[in-house]
């Protein structure tokens, strides 16, 4: 078994800049706002990497375009793309990914996660194991899972 | 039929906290003066027990908790209706016994190595089968004073098996799983159980995780449920028959298995659940919140039998829809259960033009 990490120097980006979203003149006080591509992005951007201190969207493991939804339609679709091909890590961030979304969008909402088409040596089963809800949540039933999971999105919250 | 036929919604029942997985009616009540009574089991790690009053109305009876250690994920009552059994991911799987108004935990079957997700007992009430994530399937005998003996533990999935049911009458067991396939269990006589048949790994089998499965009730055939992915076509409900080739019993009268029908087309998120009613209307309970209900085509039987949707029930629930089983005892009643931590009582009714 390969100790220590497993993708020990990974390229790291700049954040995008981030825009102060203006408020918009209020018209109807009792409309929905419709989420949009930005807002999905902006609750996971800065998830933290499961082996290193840096953000989702710095190792650009996500982008904004790499979010899909229609918000009409309640469905989002969040593709993520691993740093290095055989990362094991692959099904902790997309479970990071799946409990930021679940906590932070209306429930109402449907959440498909999958890793980027040819990014990852097992995507298939990757995809099959991230987008089974039961699957899913026998996992966050693990205690040890669930603390690694929190603390990625720990500094997401603020 | 005359007529439209609509799925009108009688009762919400909320209280459990977390997502409600599954159900179970109780085989023996709803009839003889017996109040109809139903099991729900969730992620809240109770089961509760509703149960028919005089007003026709469910309420909850009793709630079982403080046994199990994880999510309760499926629930079944023996034949007599005596006993409750219930599979949860703390990789046991609890016997219930009611006692006056409360329910007792009288045994707890242990050996899976982690999450069982299934749990059913056989038409006599002799045998019990459970599955789970280490991808066993178990068959545990009840011996006298309430204790159960395991008698085989099945190894032949290449994955975690979703659900396990057995035949309304032979002693044949199925299991559906994450590995696509369906397998059905005989017994060569003296607990010697092996994997008779394997549905899947031919053109006509599901190409991702089978949930659930439902027989019809006079045990010829049954339904399967699954998601597909990439493809054009969603094909997601599979109908099988084994009414066709008596030739090839063997032994204990066992009969392959057919491929009959899929049906395309219809979801486009995950079938968690199945249920044939006696009169042979088939349920589904969706990851779209939905409801659909099948028949047979009794007419324009061209290339064999043939299945369409009889009406779709939108936003059934406000989330995904994980169970749905038809009362027994009443065919025209269907209940469901939800992410929302609810469960539905509903009734066929035909509705005048």
């Amino acid at each position: 078994m390969v100790t220590g990490l497993i993708n020990a120097n990974p390229v790291v980006y700049e954040r995008k800049e981030r825009h102060l979203r203006s408020s918009p003149v209020v018209i109807d006080e009792y409309a929905v706002e419709p989420i949009d591509q930005l807002e999905i992005f902006e609750h996971v951007r800065d998830i933290k990497d499961p082996e290193h201190p840096y953000s989702l969207e710095e190792l650009k493991v996500v982008t904004e375009d790499s979010i899909e939804l229609d918000d009409q339609q309640s469905y989002v679709r969040v593709t993520f793309t691993p740093t290095v091909e055989h990362c094991s890590m692959a099904t902790v961030i997309g479970l990071c990914l799946r409990v930021k979304l679940m906590r932070s969008l209306p429930s109402r909402y449907k959440v498909d996660i999958r890793v980027a088409p040819g990014t990852h040596a097992t995507e298939a089963a990757v995809n099959k194991q991230l987008n089974d809800k039961e699957r899913v949540a026998a996992a966050l039933e693990n205690p040890r899972l669930l603390e690694m999971v929190d603390e990625c999105l720990a500094a997401t919250y603020i | 039929m005359d007529g439209k036929l609509e799925l009108r919604e009688t009762q919400k029942l909320e209280g459990h906290s977390d997502r409600v997985w599954s159900l179970a009616w109780n085989p023996v009540t709803g009839t003889g003066g017996v109040p109809a009574m139903l099991a729900s089991c969730s992620g809240d790690k109770t089961v509760r027990i509703w149960q028919q009053g005089s007003s026709k109305s469910f309420d909850c009876t009793a709630v079982l908790e403080e046994t199990h250690t994880r999510t309760v994920r499926s629930c079944a009552w023996s034949p007599s209706g005596k006993l409750l059994a219930t599979a949860s991911f703390d990789a046991t799987t609890g016997i219930w016994q009611q006692i006056g108004s409360d329910f007792e935990c009288v045994a707890t079957l242990e050996g899976h190595e982690n999450e069982v997700k299934s749990v059913a007992w056989n038409a006599s009430g002799s045998l019990i089968a459970t599955c789970g994530r280490d991808k066993s399937v178990w068959i545990w005998e009840m011996q006298s004073g309430n204790e159960f003996e395991c008698i085989s533990v099945l190894q032949g999935h290449a994955q975690d098996v979703k659900m396990v049911q057995w035949h309304p009458f032979a002693d044949v067991l199925v299991s559906v799983s994450y590995d696509n396939s369906i397998k059905v269990w005989v017994e060569d006589g003296d607990d010697d159980w092996h994997c008779a048949q394997s549905l899947g790994e031919s053109g006509s089998g599901h190409t991702s995780t089978v949930w659930a499965l439902s027989f019809s009730e006079c045990g010829n055939r049954m339904v399967t449920c699954s998601k597909e992915y990439d493809c054009s076509d969603d094909l997601t409900l599979k109908i099988w028959d084994t009414s066709g080739n008596p030739s090839q019993t063997s032994g204990d009268g066992y009969a392959p298995w057919q491929h009959i029908c899929t049906l395309s087309g219809c979801h486009d998120r995950t079938i968690f659940s199945v249920s044939w009613s006696s009169e042979g209307v088939i349920a589904s309970g969706a990851g779209d919140d939905a409801l659909r209900l099948f028949v047979e085509n009794k007419d324009n039987v061209v290339d064999g039998p043939s299945y369409s949707m009889l009406l779709k029930k939108d936003k059934a629930h406000a989330m995904d829809v994980n169970s749905v089983q038809w009362n027994p005892k009443d065919p025209q009643v269907l209940a469901s259960a939800s992410d929302d931590g609810s469960v539905k009582i509903w009734e066929l009714v035909g509705v005048s033009q």
